[in-house]
């Protein structure tokens, strides 16, 4: 794991902003989550405990109770009501949020198509956790990529910073207009929600002024009656879906408007995916989440011996296409290294899509590297191991998909 | 519009009726009609069968609440029959999301409700009322409702009860009286139906009451004092369902009238845990004479309806001691 500095993220930043007393502590990233919720001006917050999660929704009773926030803070019964509470809340004119993790995502996954199909821009937080069966409270990103058709934007973090800078930026994409889409900011479980980073938090001030109150368009008032979650049959059905999917289109210039924005105040640079040493190398490592630290560190060590570099993946709703045609033109071939599995497929989700990216354009090997599961630890010598494999790989992949550290 | 007080309550007026007039012959119960609100602010072009005993229901809450009000409508009859897109009969903001989760996306409305208020991003505090089904309410949406009102939210929750999953095509639910037929309980439903007014009571919440949209008066009366009340409450209205229960949609109102007649549905409130009947009816009515009248019973032996009747015939004696 790395710190915000490591990355190279206090090169990029402004001399103005650099100049401003800015606040920075050590913080888990469950805390920093809650911190972002804390400037956002949230008014309804749905609560239900879940490991890894729970601290997050902690630290906003206690907010709350100490009147740092002016919400209110629903204690719901399960998640499923979490995410119902916030449907109901968000058409009646409320910024809203919750987090959850794991089966607790699983449990809103009906509610969350809802709340896309009605266009509500509800944020979340999940904790990546694997799920059940066996139980498993630990680290792997199936939850959130088994929700990945739900019509939600997702955000996947490296690092603490991350995750607080997506929660503020997923209010201002979610809400303009030409989106209205809920979006999810994801968190690898303990590596990053329990785990302490030096963390940046920007000035409420700066905030306000790139997150102005939320006003709805419609909003559920008895001064204008409308009708929210109507039927519709096979003669508009169709339509309303495709509106979302244009929706999730324009969320990708609206994506790339509030990084330029927040750029300007935080001095952090955000796009759907990092380039970390990419330029000019055969192999591309692709990541998503906290294992991309590792992966760095290793291609670090490793830079002299092979061509490889790093390209993580940020954002996985919606997908970069163009990026990743981009990337792919310049290299050779693409090991996928994800914490996720398609059953019946046997690559992971991200590895699919990648590969969907690149039909038709030019053809490269895309290797899918599964990880991690379950909270599997991914040390530095897995991550040399993939990138031996990509190297022989070079002339011809042997197959297609690795199940790395299989006991 | 007359908000209808204690005193006025036709209640009342039924019990001083020595000559055992029928309500619509009764001065007093035609004169408290007068007093109901004469706009409609659930219109017609709906898709109900006709005779439909939600329908009734939406029509007689919405003239009790007036145009202030936010309503959650799960998945069910009501909400398919009134907003097929780009239609809708609702002439009050209307919102449906889910089958089982009306409890939790109404307490959403009312807690964000509350917030803006306090912020001041909106002026005027409309009361948020969810009308849901049984199945909605008793089976799938249970965990959802009681998570709501043990919260104690400001909402009005009315379960529209026709006893069994119509809109999919009469299923058994846990509302389903003993004996009746349905698609999924082809014998008879073999177990007694839950006493939901019971279980939410149980919360100890301000207002629990039981209604029949064939005594309307009384149901409006009882809407009113839920939504004048701060705080969660819970009515459980009777309404009966032609195509569902196998009778000509006609009779609605008299089947209504006749399952309270007959003891199988008693009219109550229990305001801050006090329990009172609402309405005693002027004669016990038989219960075959309701099972007769409609389909859904018409395989009951001699043998089952005596059950039936002396079942009723010992939660008579209780409720009216």
């Amino acid at each position: 794991m790395r710190s915000s500095q490591s990355l190279g993220m206090s090169d990029t930043r402004t001399l103005a902003s650099a100049k401003r007393m800015l606040r920075k502590d050590v913080m888990t990233c469950n805390k920093a989550v809650a911190e972002s919720v804390k400037l956002c001006d949230v008014d309804v917050i749905a609560a239900y405990p879940i490991t890894p999660q729970t601290s997050i929704v902690e630290y906003l009773a206690e907010f709350v109770a100490k009147k740092e926030i002016d919400a209110e803070y629903i204690k719901v019964e399960s998640e499923h009501s979490a995410l119902s509470a916030l449907v109901g809340a968000s058409p009646a004119g409320a910024r809203t949020f919750t987090a959850t993790s794991s089966q607790g995502l699983i449990l809103m996954s009906e509610v969350m198509f809802t709340a896309s199909g009605m266009r509500l821009p509800i944020v979340m937080a999940n904790a990546n956790r694997a799920l059940s069966a066996p139980l498993n409270i630990w680290n792997d990103q199936q939850d959130s990529l088994a929700v990945r058709d739900s019509g939600w934007i997702q955000f996947y973090a490296e690092n603490n910073q991350e995750a607080l800078d997506y929660v503020i930026q997923c209010y201002k994409i979610s809400e303009n207009k030409k989106v209205m889409l809920p979006s999810m900011v994801n968190l690898d479980g303990f590596y990053l929600t329990h785990t302490l980073e030096p963390t940046e938090i920007p000035d409420k001030k700066d905030v306000k002024k790139f997150l102005p109150p939320y006003e709805p368009e419609y909003r559920l008032d008895p001064e204008s009656p409308l009708t929210f979650g109507f039927f519709a049959g096979p003669d508009s059905y169709q339509e309303f879906r495709y509106e979302q999917q244009k929706a999730m289109e324009n969320a990708e210039r609206v994506i790339k408007e509030a990084a330029k924005d927040y750029y300007g105040f935080t001095g952090r640079k955000y796009s759907a995916i990092e380039e970390y040493k990419l330029d000019k190398k055969d192999t591309v490592l692709l990541t998503v989440g906290s294992v991309s630290g590792t992966v760095k560190e290793v291609v670090d060590k490793l830079e002299k011996k092979y061509s490889v570099g790093v390209a993580k993946l940020r954002m996985f709703r919606p997908f970069p296409f163009e990026e990743i045609r981009r990337i792919a033109s310049r290299a050779k071939i693409i090991g996928v290294i994800e914490k996720d599995v398609i059953i019946g497929v046997n690559q992971g989700a991200v590895a699919t899509e990648i590969k969907n990216a690149l039909y038709g354009s030019k053809s490269i090997p895309v290797l899918s590297f599964i990880v991690g599961l379950g909270g599997r630890d991914t040390p530095p010598s897995t991550v040399e191991k993939i990138i031996k494999i990509c190297e022989n790989a070079l002339e011809k992949p042997e197959k297609e998909s690795y199940w790395m550290d299989l006991k | 519009m007359i908000v209808l007080g204690e005193k006025a309550s036709y209640v009342k007026c039924r019990w001083k009726c020595e000559a055992g007039l029928s309500a619509n012959r009764c001065w007093y119960y035609r004169q408290h009609l007068k007093e109901v609100s004469e706009e409609e602010l659930f219109t017609s072009g709906h898709r109900g069968c006709a005779g439909c005993g939600n329908v009734i229901t939406v029509r007689l809450v919405l003239k009790a609440s007036g145009k202030n009000v936010v309503v959650v409508s799960p998945t069910g009859c009501t909400e398919v029959i009134s907003t097929p897109y780009p239609e809708t009969s609702w002439e009050v903001p209307w919102i449906h999301a889910n089958f089982e989760n009306a409890g939790a996306v109404a307490s959403g409305i009312s807690d964000a409700v509350k917030v803006l208020l306090r912020k001041g991003k909106i002026k005027s505090k409309p009361k948020v009322i969810a009308i849901a089904g049984d199945g909605g309410t008793v089976d799938i949406g249970f965990q959802s409702l009681s998570g709501a009102m043990e919260r104690g939210h400001d909402m009005l929750y009315i379960c529209v009860d026709n006893e069994a999953y119509m809109n999919t095509g009469v299923q058994r639910s846990g509302a389903t009286p003993y004996g009746a037929y349905t698609t999924t309980s082809p014998l008879g439903q073999d177990t007694p139906k839950k006493d939901m007014p019971a279980i939410m009571a149980a919360h100890r919440i301000p207002y629990v009451a039981t209604a029949t949209i064939s005594l309307p008066l009384d149901f409006i009366e009882k809407v009113k004092k839920a939504i004048s009340i701060e705080g969660a409450s819970y009515i459980h209205v009777l309404a009966p369902c032609p195509t569902g229960w196998g009778f000509p949609g006609e009779k609605t109102i008299e089947l209504g009238r006749l399952a309270v007649d007959a003891g199988m549905w008693t009219l109550y409130e229990i305001l801050n845990g006090e329990f009172r009947v609402t309405y005693k009816p002027t004669a016990k009515v038989p219960v075959k004479e309701y099972l007769k009248a409609q389909k859904r019973f018409a395989h009951l032996s001699e043998e089952t309806i005596k059950k039936i009747q002396e079942d009723i015939d010992k939660r008579w004696a209780e409720a009216f001691r």
